[in-house]
């Protein structure tokens, strides 16, 4: 399943128009990108938490030539799956 | 932030919904994504990630708290991959 997929089962399920279905779908991952922006956590409940982790600078290497890189200090994006999401996956429901 | 925050976002960048049915849309879509991968199937949104459940088989474990050594048994787990705009983006 897509992006497009979700934007068409949602126009279904809630009987509205393909491009309000698609504003919706964009609104939320959107908002969930802004908030990991800002280091937020995000919340949702029996489906996970998406969360980011500051990673420092540090002085790498290229593998392929040996010569120093240096890697920026950057912000990583995580997910931790919800109970609910996990035992429905496992079929322990 | 919380499905309650998302439900603001969503109902700001529609017009002609109220805030239930905002909050309707919204529980529709994470409902729809559990479905599908509780069915086992992926979901791939670009520009933010793709969610995929993978197989585990079983493997020896130990209990770190009586280092009795356990079976941990096959399961399914779910892995997200960030996609790269993704990351790039929480870096601007």
């Amino acid at each position: 399943m897509n992006r497009s997929d979700l934007v068409e089962v949602i126009a279904k399920d809630k009987n509205i128009a393909r491009r309000q279905a698609e504003r919706a779908v964009n609104a939320v991952f959107g908002a969930i990108a802004d908030a990991m922006h800002a280091g937020d956590r995000v919340e949702i409940r029996g489906f996970g938490s998406f969360t980011t982790r500051d990673r420092e600078a540090y002085v790498g290497r290229n593998p392929r030539t040996g010569t120093q890189v240096k890697v920026p200090s950057k912000r990583l994006p995580f997910f931790r799956v919800g109970k609910d999401l996990k035992d429905r996956i496992n079929g322990d429901d | 932030m919380t499905k309650a925050d998302l439900v603001e976002a969503v109902y700001h960048r529609l017009d002609g919904f109220s805030k239930k049915e905002s909050a309707d849309i919204v529980e529709s879509i994470f409902e729809t994504m559990k479905e599908t991968l509780s069915r086992g199937d992926k979901i791939k949104i670009s520009g933010f990630g793709n969610f995929e459940v993978k197989h585990k088989n079983k493997r020896p474990g130990r209990n770190p708290q009586t280092g009795e050594q356990i079976i941990i048994t096959e399961r399914r787990v779910l892995k997200f991959k960030p996609s790269q705009v993704l990351k790039n983006a929480l870096n601007v």
